[in-house]
């Protein structure tokens, strides 16, 4: 997702310099291209995430277009204030962008998995939340954003799918539908997709038929792809590699019970109430936490007992 | 112009506004009034009728528990009527007690929590350098403010930039919310530290209508570096009893006699 993020972001501060990319010390070479190709735009600001949001408001309020880049945990937690108070309530034009969301990190430890971050930017009013699912949606998503004012949060994390259809043009914030089935709808968001499209995969061999939801916007939310979902499939689960309080799951409980359109069998694949402590890399991880196609094949055939 | 009458008006401005809302902060408040009084009326390239033209020099109050401070300044100034201020506080206000942007001309930040109004700062003043542009960017501290990391994170970055458009001040009254800044983190050597981070630093009496006023216009000839002028203060200056028991007054509003009794002193 990271290299479509950064060619995007190229293209369209090349054209538009009032974009300024600020980092926290973070990003080892890859962004030498951008550096060459706009040099007046870029600034490392140094391993301090709270001068750095606030930088990026002072330029906002002068006009520009600012993005912050660190992992994800490091400019929101740390920032937190910063990015509620002066991003949020001043509706600054402020990208917050991290990378390595999710189990990412793998092997770097807990420090590093970004497993809260949707949940809370997400309750911050004002803040656009987008969670790509894979590298195609992600360059929508960045497009999207550069192109578009006010508070955004992006996450990117490791993934090099490309799972655009034939002709099929990025919408923002309408949910992607990459498989169809009326046994059970499966909803994700960010790059856990691709264990979910293999579950569908494995689950429709077995002639079990499932509806594949790309949420790469989770806020603001497409409430009619879920309510659809709802009525018009057997059950929802949910999967995030993020809390499942206040994340996807939430976001379609919410939605669910707003609309009376409760679902009958809902289940939500995500970290209950804990920190990915164990040691291993992201697929690892995602095996341990229940978040891989098995564990979800697994989930899927439970609820349709 | 006298601008140590217009200090005092402010100052009755406040009392009326804080009495009537029953807000706490009128010692913070009375702290930097006669700062704000010469950057308002002395300093800032302003236009009250345009309050976002582009020369404009920016001001930003990081101690936004001060902002009844500010709003009558602004009022005072000319950026909207004095009337208006009866609002303060009150059910559906757009005059919240710690400074707020939205709908007031004039104010270029909402602050409130402590540690954001610097690093904002540096921001405003790094695209000034980025645009060549020549207004100047103010920024009010509180002196236990300065216990905020992310005061130093931004110290850092302004010595780093060379940010010569920028003049922090600090209102160095040496009260703390609950306690003398001395006892819980010392501050001292307060100007050795700013000077480390590689700031022009001056030392004033922050009541001093003239010096205020020449330190101000040589922070902002001050090429190479930026500025840190910490000004000494009195918490509640200008009301006798308010003085004498300065940390009292970082919460209470005077009520009846106290409040007769402090416009008379401010008369």
């Amino acid at each position: 997702m990271r290299d479509g993020f950064i060619k995007v972001l190229t293209e369209v501060a090349k054209n538009n310099p009032e974009v300024m990319f600020l980092t926290g010390d973070l990003g080892f070479k890859i962004f030498d291209n951008f550096i060459t190709q706009c040099p007046k735009q870029f600034l490392n600001v140094g391993v301090a995430e709270q001068s750095m949001l606030g930088v990026a408001m002072g330029m906002s309020l002068e006009g520009r277009r600012v993005l912050v880049y660190s992992i994800a945990n490091f400019h929101i937690f740390r920032a937190l204030e910063q990015i509620r108070n002066d991003v949020c309530y001043h509706e600054a034009d402020v990208k917050i962008v991290s990378t390595g969301g999710g189990f990412g990190y793998g092997t770097a430890g807990m420090s590093h998995h970004a497993t809260e971050d949707l949940s809370i930017m997400r309750a911050l009013p004002h803040m656009t939340v987008l969670t790509p699912g894979d590298a195609w949606e992600a360059i929508g998503a960045t497009q999207f954003m550069l192109n578009n004012k006010g508070p955004f949060y992006l996450s990117l994390e490791k993934s090099n799918i490309n799972s655009q259809k034939i002709d099929e043009v990025f919408e923002f914030g309408k949910i992607r539908q990459l498989r169809d089935g009326a046994d059970l709808t499966l909803i994700s968001v960010g790059s856990v997709l691709s264990e979910v499209v293999l579950a569908a995969d494995i689950l429709a061999k077995e002639n079990i038929f499932c509806r594949v939801l790309s949420v790469h916007c989770l806020k603001p939310i497409d409430q009619d792809a879920i309510i659809r979902a709802a009525k018009e499939t057997g059950g929802i689960i949910t999967i995030e590699e993020n809390s499942i309080f206040g994340g996807l799951g939430s976001t379609v409980s919410e939605v669910c019970m707003e609309n009376n359109v409760g679902s009958k069998k809902f289940t939500m694949m995500g970290l209950r109430n804990e920190f990915s402590a164990i040691v291993g890399d992201p697929t690892y991880l995602r095996h341990y936490y229940k978040l891989d196609s098995e564990a979800i094949i697994a989930k899927a055939k439970k609820l349709l007992k | 112009m006298d601008t140590k009458k217009i200090a005092q008006n402010i100052r009755k401005r406040v009392l009326k506004m804080t009495c009537e809302a029953q807000s706490p902060h009128i010692s913070s408040i009375f702290s930097i009034v006669d700062i704000v009084t010469i950057l308002y009326f002395k300093i800032l390239n302003l236009d009250t009728q345009n309050p976002r033209w582009l020369k404009r020099d920016r001001f930003i109050l990081s101690k936004g528990h001060a902002g009844a401070g500010v709003y009558a300044t602004l009022a005072e100034r000319g950026f909207f009527d004095v009337n208006e201020l009866d609002n303060y506080c009150k059910n559906g206000s757009k005059f919240s007690g710690h400074i707020s942007h939205k709908n007031i001309p004039g104010v270029e930040l909402s602050t409130g929590a402590l540690g954001h109004g610097l690093p904002v700062a540096n921001g405003m003043a790094l695209n000034a350098k980025l645009n060549q542009q020549e207004h100047k960017i103010f920024v009010l501290l509180s002196d236990g403010e300065c216990d905020e990391g992310s005061v130093w994170e931004a110290a850092l970055f302004a010595g780093h930039h060379k940010l010569d458009n920028l003049v922090v001040i600090i209102d160095y009254n040496k009260i703390q919310c609950i306690a003398k800044t001395q006892d819980v983190l010392d501050l001292e050597p307060f100007v050795d530290k700013w000077k480390s981070f590689g700031f022009m630093v001056k030392e004033i009496d922050g009541h001093d209508h003239e010096a205020l006023e020449g330190c101000f216009m040589e922070a902002k000839q001050t090429k190479g570096q930026p500025t840190c002028i910490i000004a000494h203060t009195i918490k509640g200056k200008g009301v006798s009893f308010m003085e004498n028991d300065k940390i009292l007054w970082h919460f209470r509003s005077a009520q009846g006699e106290e409040y007769d009794c402090a416009l008379k002193e401010l008369a």
